[in-house]
């Protein structure tokens, strides 16, 4: 029984993570963001400093009526916010954030692979919605969603493999267990690599050519109204929360820090996700967007390389240091 | 209670991680069933024939949803195909190679592995496949 309660409040720890981190980063990206163009963002909504802005947007959204176009298809366009949503839950699970045992959903043995896998899910969401909208828009915004996974998902694999060669595990608290401060200007190139791929395959600015508001309206969302529109948007915000604790697990080291690692380690944790989620924003606000054929060049000719190069580094220093 | 052997003992957790990640699966599927439910209780439904339309910059649509379109992307999926697939043999490979009584053998693997990569990348660009045309 108590095994039952145990994985119980697991679950439920997740799930409130799911739902209120995105939430704060997205208020945070309003506020930043406003700041950085000498606006003041949200002042209204709660009082203080419109902190409860999302949460107004939220109950804005559950009201607006769910339009579904007479040409699309039906059910498929109704269940795509769900398969785009569900995958980032899923892989919050298996982030550890710190050192303990309580301080992971669940251990997978598998970790990198599992995460990597099931974040690959989540771009069916995208693909049905654009396909299932019956709208050209849409079309050519899923066309341009599977393309820019396609391209970027090779480098974030070489990235994250090369990591799993320096701790000689794919195990998440595994690699964590294994961590030097060292590794850190070791595999500083992986880390760029892989946080750069995760931005474009989150579709962040300035990779958000698939959701091009001036040319192709929306995307893949176009069609889309209320509730339904609203679970995309979470999706993505819930898409950051993964891609940087994902960086911060992998070449960051998670829960080490100067000190206090013992009992603090997971605020070592939040501090560098809400650090790179900081950088996830300032990137939206300084650059522009990439061209089409620009963001598949970039992948293909620059970061593929890279983190072949990344490998062939960690391998060697690997098999020189153990002999 | 009888000892169970080492490699039952093994796929036991194997099994129990794995049915928290499907039951967390089911929380996930409930809460889209719940908001779901709550949206069609809360919203309006005022449904009209030029709310239904499809959307194309407020003009009527022209032809099909589904419209031919030339597809640049093939390419890239059939690169993408080919090197996912070996890349996934990286992960097995990379918890061991570094073990004792592997060392260098498994390195010369590893550059022989990674030209082979490089090669199919420069074959791609040599070919143009990554330019626009």
């Amino acid at each position: 029984m108590n095994d039952a309660l145990d994985v119980a409040l697991r679950l439920l720890a997740v799930f409130a993570v799911f739902l209120v981190l995105p939430l704060v980063i997205g208020q945070t990206e309003h506020k930043v963001m406003a700041h950085m163009q000498g606006r003041l963002g949200p002042m209204y909504a709660g009082g203080f400093h419109g902190w409860a802005q999302l949460v107004a947007d939220g109950v804005k959204f559950a009201q607006k009526e769910d339009v579904v176009p007479a040409a699309a298809d039906r059910r498929v366009f109704q269940l795509a916010p769900a398969v785009a949503l569900l995958p980032y839950l899923l892989v919050l699970v298996a982030i550890p954030i710190g050192p303990s045992e309580g301080a992971v959903g669940i251990i997978v043995d598998a970790g990198i692979f599992f995460v990597l896998a099931v974040m690959g899910v989540g771009v069916l969401g995208s693909l049905m919605a654009g396909w299932a909208s019956a709208n050209k828009f849409s079309l050519l915004g899923a066309l341009r969603t599977a393309a820019q996974l396609l391209a970027y998902e090779l480098p974030m694999l070489l990235a994250a493999a090369s990591v799993a060669m320096a701790a000689g595990t794919v195990s998440l608290p595994g690699i964590l267990n294994a961590f030097e401060w060292w590794w850190l200007p070791w595999q500083i190139v992986g880390a760029l690599v892989f946080f750069v791929a995760g931005l474009a395959e989150l579709q962040r600015p300035p990779f958000d050519m698939p959701v091009a508001d001036s040319e192709i309206i929306f995307g893949a969302y176009t069609e889309y109204t209320g509730l339904r529109f609203a679970l995309f948007l979470l999706a993505e915000y819930a898409g950051i929360v993964v891609l940087c604790g994902l960086t911060t697990v992998l070449f960051l080291g998670g829960w080490h820090g100067p000190f206090g690692a013992d009992g603090l380690g997971w605020l070592w944790t939040l501090l560098k996700t809400a650090v790179l989620a900081f950088i996830v924003i300032w990137l939206r606000v300084t650059y522009p967007r990439l061209r089409e054929d620009q963001l598949q060049r970039l992948a293909w000719t620059t970061l593929v390389p890279l983190a072949l190069a990344q490998i062939a580094l960690t391998g060697v220093v690997k098999v020189v240091m153990q002999s | 209670m009888r000892k169970l052997p080492e490699s039952t003992v093994l796929a036991a957790d194997y099994f129990q991680s794995y049915s928290v990640v499907g039951l967390l699966a089911l929380v996930g599927v409930l809460f889209v069933a719940v908001a779901f439910g709550a949206g069609r209780l809360l919203r309006p439904v005022v449904p009209t024939p030029e709310k239904l339309l499809t959307y194309e910059c407020g003009v009527d649509p022209v032809g099909e949803g589904w419209a031919h379109t030339q597809v640049r992307y093939y390419v890239y999926a059939f690169l993408y195909v080919i090197f996912a697939v070996d890349s996934i043999f990286l992960f097995p490979w990379a918890t061991v190679f570094a073990e004792a009584g592997y060392g260098a053998t498994t390195l010369v693997e590893m550059f022989i592995f990674l030209g082979f990569l490089a090669v199919g990348i420069l074959y791609a660009w040599k070919k143009g496949v990554l330019t626009w045309t």
